[in-house]
């Protein structure tokens, strides 16, 4: 006798919220004034420096505190276009061959202790970010490798020379983590004085932090965006067990958690709370790899290698991993949904991606029996987190088997999962992922290169980046689309260089009086939560 | 007598010394670093560079002995080092969250005195009858339930009870507030896991109580007050309490040193901000700067519990003290 | 047909009989360690003939049954994965019982090992032992074994190590100062007096008069291990999926899905309190019988 059907409300919560998208603007124009925002983060920050984290806890709790020259779009963040937050207007064209960049800023901008906030700020956050000094880490200066000079000619004026024209300079600017600091601050405290200490322009100042448990910021009265934000402020929790976070949103603890929670838990909560709660989904910009360690026999073999993706039926999976692991969709190389990423039947023609399952495993078994290892033991890596790695590595092992591969696991916590991935390779296959801020297939593929820094397969394929070459240079959409998908064949099927599994799904179930934080692909975007309002009546 | 304290305190220090000498290398043993998880542990590309650059910064790449000095001569200079993760020091890091375990601690002795000290006497005085088996098999219980386990419950059972009866799940907060500051919010978040472990605890505490009762009963002095006809409760309170009471104040301060810094698992499921949480993330983290000292801070507390109960021996019983 | 015939059977009569009788008289002397004993026995029956007496794979995914409360065919539900929560705690009893009997066999041999030679030699040798112990006493347990299960990474060799390590001084404190008072009785003079080798004398002569503490700490270790175990497990630092084993079934999934699926959580909880429940009434009974003096142990 249950009153209501989980399922059909999760369907009209969601339709919710997809149509919230497109009234943006509507209910923004009625956003209350008020409340303090309580949010749960997984993780605990090492600094309060964005410039030099890598972590979406360095993200939730200390973005708000800044500004940042252009950003996806708080009211759309699903879109692939850019918008000023500093910068006026639109963001601007590039000229001179498209190698020069130059953005005009909002005047009478401030920070948070008052210093107003110029065009020298941000060419010394970016000179910062993009050369820093010998000793001084900068964990995406590799983002802006086409950047030739940033000046700043007049006081509300800066100038981005590239060296070459490249279409990944705007997405590397409106990553979620170049905050604009004040070039007093460096100057006068140096370039390590933001480990410890925030002097923003964002819609948020910073009141304290608890270490281990609590990040607290109030108001900026004096925020450029007129009359945001709404909040009188947030305090960011700290709650590191997954368990911790759902049971915070379950008794109001909290209101929102911005990474994403596994499906059952969405749909506990759906029960639980009925209308109090609103969810929103989006596809994520990650996808979880098994990465094959190619130095290791009989892994060097591309028969092999092909085998393993061949055994796993990713169509089945993604129907019941998506009950319960942030895992959902089936993809190749590129961010599903993305104009570049290959459409179903596309995906189909690739190994493993098949509808026909029986046959995949005969060929993987015959596959394995040519490359004479029909009975192999793999030595597995995965990283204690459950969601999704070990969630994904239990049913990896399940698909495995059944093409009579047996499978030893060696669950390692994050620093040791590392150590073995990136240096020591003492396995035959890894779980991996690749998770990205902004979307950027082109960019984003290159996780696939042999060549690349943080391909840990140990692999050897010219052929993969001669491919890669030419699609650097593809001026049209098209030619990028055909030479995609010749990419994809060679490094997920020809050569089966790592194994996508499947595609991560982002859910973010929250307590429905929070209005206006819109699902990003990323749980690293649009988190500076000037758009952010609670409705009080439903308090 | 001072002279049995001054060679006690003496033989703390090889006691600290190996410990310290442990703890350092088991950590040292480990594959990968703070360096590692910090700059690649989201996955994004992480600039060799960058990571060479961090492990200098940390001292990391210095000859293990040079490191062990450091270590080691911080005790010397009162200079205990920064947490490798947060960069901030570690009397600082400590400090925050001893408050948290401190007062934890605290509160769980007070329940398992409350149950202990009682149920210990009444299994005692009504040994073999049901009340004695009764109270055994709730303290066996109480030692193999896991308190971690137990915390779950009580947070399933807080769910569905609050549901049923106000329509709305209720759950602890997830943040501490000092007990001066907001005593209830305070109380509402502690008394769980104050419950959790205390009931393990007052578990060993009942058993202590009863065996040491039993043992004072069956004495000489026990007995010639009964001949003499004094009431039964009076001999108890009296008598027998007084003499049963040295091992089971030993025991009580034990499990005290061990709740301090031992509540891993416990924090984990409450949530709570305090030294076994710390620890487990300093262990995750590889922040072995912070790991070895709060792991010293551990064995510290460990041996300075037991200098005290030895000396406290020793005060009573002066035999022990030309042993 | 001949009387010497009858005599025996009636003699076999009467030694059943009286074994049946004695078992009986125990049972009644220790009713709670009777209970624990058959907790105990229950469980092993289960762990030795886990592949008979369950209906599934403990590790196959079934994931068209995924989270079913319990029914008539999954009489404890089934988890995210579809797996049966019954097969897996039978399973998981096998889990438990290795590393429960293997680290405390080893924790209370080398203890006992450690503790008779430290108290059989003497001197300089007993200096040392005795202040390795301190070092290693001096760590509470959950802290010793997290800081061994990091260095040598999980799985379930290393938590057996890691188990083993923290128990064997406790042991050789225990055994130690019942050998000191063996050590200097005559016959163990005696013996060395007759030219006999120290090994001899130690075999012979300490190690019979130190078995009572060693099997009441052996079966004490096994209770600990268990819950160790499983708190090691919980914490990710212990056994590995899919391995079955209870601390791990605690962990993740079983949380999360708390209000909804409880089953997932409540049954492997009481397998751990139950196992160690059992091993410790046991122990105690054990201890009653074999050495009242140690009762505050």
């Amino acid at each position: 006798m249950k009153c209501f059907n989980p399922r059909i409300a999760i369907a009209m919560v969601i339709g919710f919220a997809l149509g919230l998208g497109a009234v943006a603007s509507v209910s923004a124009a009625k956003a209350q004034k008020g409340g303090i925002l309580q949010f749960v983060v997984a993780g605990e920050s090492p600094s309060k420096d964005g410039h030099r984290e890598t972590t979406y806890a360095t993200i939730h709790p200390y973005a708000p505190m800044y500004s940042v020259l252009i950003r996806v779009n708080p009211d759309d963040p699903q879109s692939s276009d850019f918008v000023c937050d500093l910068c006026k207007g639109k963001v601007p064209k590039p000229t001179e061959g498209d190698t020069k960049y130059t953005f005009k800023l909002v005047k009478g901008v401030k920070f948070h202790d008052g210093t107003p906030l110029t065009a020298h700020d941000v060419v010394a956050t970016y000179k910062k970010i993009i050369f820093p000094p010998q000793g001084i880490p900068s964990a995406r200066k590799a983002f802006f490798k086409m950047v030739e000079s940033v000046t700043a000619p007049d006081n509300h004026t800066v100038v981005f020379k590239l060296k070459f024209p490249s279409g990944a300079f705007l997405p590397a600017l409106a990553t979620p983590y170049n905050w604009i600091y004040a070039k007093k601050d460096l100057d006068e405290h140096g370039y390590n004085w933001h480990r410890d200490n925030v002097n923003g322009s964002g819609p948020f100042m910073f009141v304290q932090h608890q270490p281990g448990a609590l990040v607290e910021g109030k108001r900026n009265p004096n925020y450029h965006h007129k009359g945001q934000p709404y909040l009188d402020g947030f305090k960011a929790l700290v709650a590191k067990k997954m368990s911790v976070r759902i049971q915070a949103i379950r008794g109001n603890r909290a209101a929102i958690e911005f990474r994403g929670f596994p499906p059952k838990a969405r749909d506990d909560l759906v029960n639980a709370l009925g209308d109090k709660l609103k969810v929103q989904e989006s596809d994520w910009n990650c996808s979880l790899l098994a990465t094959p360690n190619h130095k290791r026999k009989p892994f060097d073999d591309a028969r092999v290698r092909r085998a393993l993706t061949l055994a796993v039926n990713r169509w089945e999976g993604s129907k019941y991993l998506s009950k319960i692991a942030i895992v959902k969709t089936v993809g190749g190389a590129v961010f599903p949904g993305h104009p570049l990423a290959a459409t179903k039947e596309e995906l189909t023609q690739l190994a493993g991606y098949g509808t026909d399952i029986e046959k995949a495993r005969k060929e993987a078994r015959q596959l394995l029996v040519q490359a004479g290892v029909s009975n192999l033991t793999i030595d597995y890596n995965n990283r204690d987190v459950d969601q999704p790695y070990k969630v994904v590595g239990t049913w990896l092992i399940d698909q495995w088997k059944q093409v009579g591969l047996n499978v030893k696991q060696t669950v390692r916590p994050t620093p040791q999962f590392y150590a073995n991935l990136r240096k020591s390779h003492e396995n035959d296959v890894s779980i991996d992922f690749n998770c990205q801020s902004v979307v950027n297939p082109i960019a984003d593929v290159s996780k696939f290169l042999c060549s690349a820094g943080n391909n840990y397969s140990q692999c050897e394929d010219p052929e993969l980046e001669a491919i890669y070459d030419k699609l650097l240079r593809a001026a049209s959409e098209k030619e990028q689309r055909s030479l995609m998908r010749q990419y994809e064949k060679r490094a997920l099927d020809e050569q089966a260089i790592m194994g996508v599994t499947l595609w991560w799904y982002k859910i973010n179930p929250h307590r429905a009086y929070v209005k206006g934080w819109k699902i990003a692909p990323s749980h690293y975007l649009n988190q500076q939560l000037d758009n952010v309002w609670l409705d009080q009546s439903m308090m | 007598m001072y002279a049995y304290i001054v060679k006690r305190v003496l033989l703390m220090i090889p006691t600290l010394f190996g410990a310290a000498v442990l703890v350092f290398f088991l950590l040292r043993l480990l594959p990968g670093d703070v360096c590692e998880v910090r700059l690649a542990g989201t996955g994004l590309y992480a600039d060799p560079r960058d990571i060479a650059l961090c492990r200098e910064e940390l001292g990391l790449d210095d000859p293990l002995a040079t490191q062990f000095v450091d270590f080691v001569g911080g005790y010397l200079t009162g200079d205990l080092g920064k947490s490798m993760w947060t960069g901030q020091p570690i009397e600082y890091e400590i400090g925050l969250r001893f408050k948290l375990s401190l007062q934890l601690a605290i509160m769980a002795t007070l329940v398992a005195v409350a149950f202990a000290i009682p149920l210990g006497i009444i299994s005692a005085v009504k040994q073999d009858t049901w009340i004695d088996y009764a109270v055994r098999t709730f303290s066996i219980a109480g030692i193999a339930i896991p308190s971690f386990w137990l915390g779950i419950m009580i947070i399933l059972g807080l769910l569905i009870v609050t549901q049923k009866l106000f329509g709305a799940g209720w759950m602890p907060p997830i943040n501490y507030v000092s007990p001066f500051e907001d005593p209830l919010g305070n109380l509402a978040q502690l008394i769980w896991p104050a419950v959790a472990t205390g009931y393990r605890y007052s578990a060993v505490a009942t058993r202590m109580t009863r065996s040491a009762m039993l043992e004072v009963l069956r004495e000489d002095y026990v007995r010639t007050a009964r001949a003499k006809g004094l009431v039964e409760k009076l001999i108890i309170n009296r008598h027998a309490l007084k003499n049963a009471l040295l091992p089971v104040v030993t025991i009580i301060a034990i499990e005290f040193a061990f709740l301090i810094g031992g509540l891993v698992v416990t924090e984990q499921v409450f949530n709570l901000n305090g030294l076994g949480k710390l620890f487990v993330d300093a262990v995750g983290n590889q922040d072995f700067a912070l790991t070895q000292q709060l792991v010293m801070l551990v064995v510290l507390i460990f041996v300075l519990t037991n200098l005290v109960i030895d000396i406290l021996y020793a005060w009573l019983d002066p035999r022990i003290r030309y042993a | 047909m001949s009387t010497p015939e009858i005599a025996v059977i009636t003699d076999e009569l009467e030694e059943k009989r009286s074994l049946v009788a004695k078992t009986w008289d125990l049972c009644r002397r220790q009713p709670l360690g009777a209970a624990g004993a058959l907790i105990v026995i229950v469980m092993m029956v289960a762990a030795a003939l886990a592949n008979v007496v369950s209906a599934y794979d403990p590790e196959l995914n079934d994931l068209e049954h995924m989270l079913e409360g319990p029914n008539a065919w999954h009489w404890m539900g089934t988890d995210e994965f579809g797996r049966d929560i019954l097969t897996r705690i039978i399973y998981g009893a096998r889990t438990a019982l290795a590393i429960g009997f293997t680290a405390a066999f080893l924790g209370a041999t080398g203890g006992l090992v450690l503790g008779v030679a430290s108290a059989y030699f003497g001197g300089i040798i007993d200096l040392i032992v005795q202040r390795i112990v301190d070092v290693v006493m001096a760590f509470p347990l959950i802290i010793m074994a997290l800081v061994v299960v990091a260095t040598l990474g999980p799985g379930t060799e290393n938590v057996i190590i890691a188990i083993t390590i923290p128990f064997i001084p406790q042991c050789a404190r225990v055994v130690r100062s019942s050998a000191l008072s063996i050590r200097e009785i005559p016959y163990v003079d005696a013996a060395r007096a007759l030219g006999f080798s120290n090994g001899r004398i130690i075999l012979r002569h300490m190690v019979p008069n130190v078995m009572a503490p060693y099997l009441i700490m052996l079966t004490a270790f096994v209770g600990q291990a268990i819950l160790l175990e499983a708190v090691l497990s919980y914490l990710g630092m212990g056994v590995q999926d899919p391995t079955p084993a209870w601390g791990l079934m605690l962990k993740g999934g079983a949380e999360e899905f708390l209000e909804s699926a409880p089953w997932v959580s409540i049954f492997p909880g009481l397998a751990i309190s139950l196992a160690v429940f059992g091993f410790n009434l046991f122990g105690d009974a054990l201890r009653d019988v074999l050495d009242p003096k140690l009762r505050r142990m």
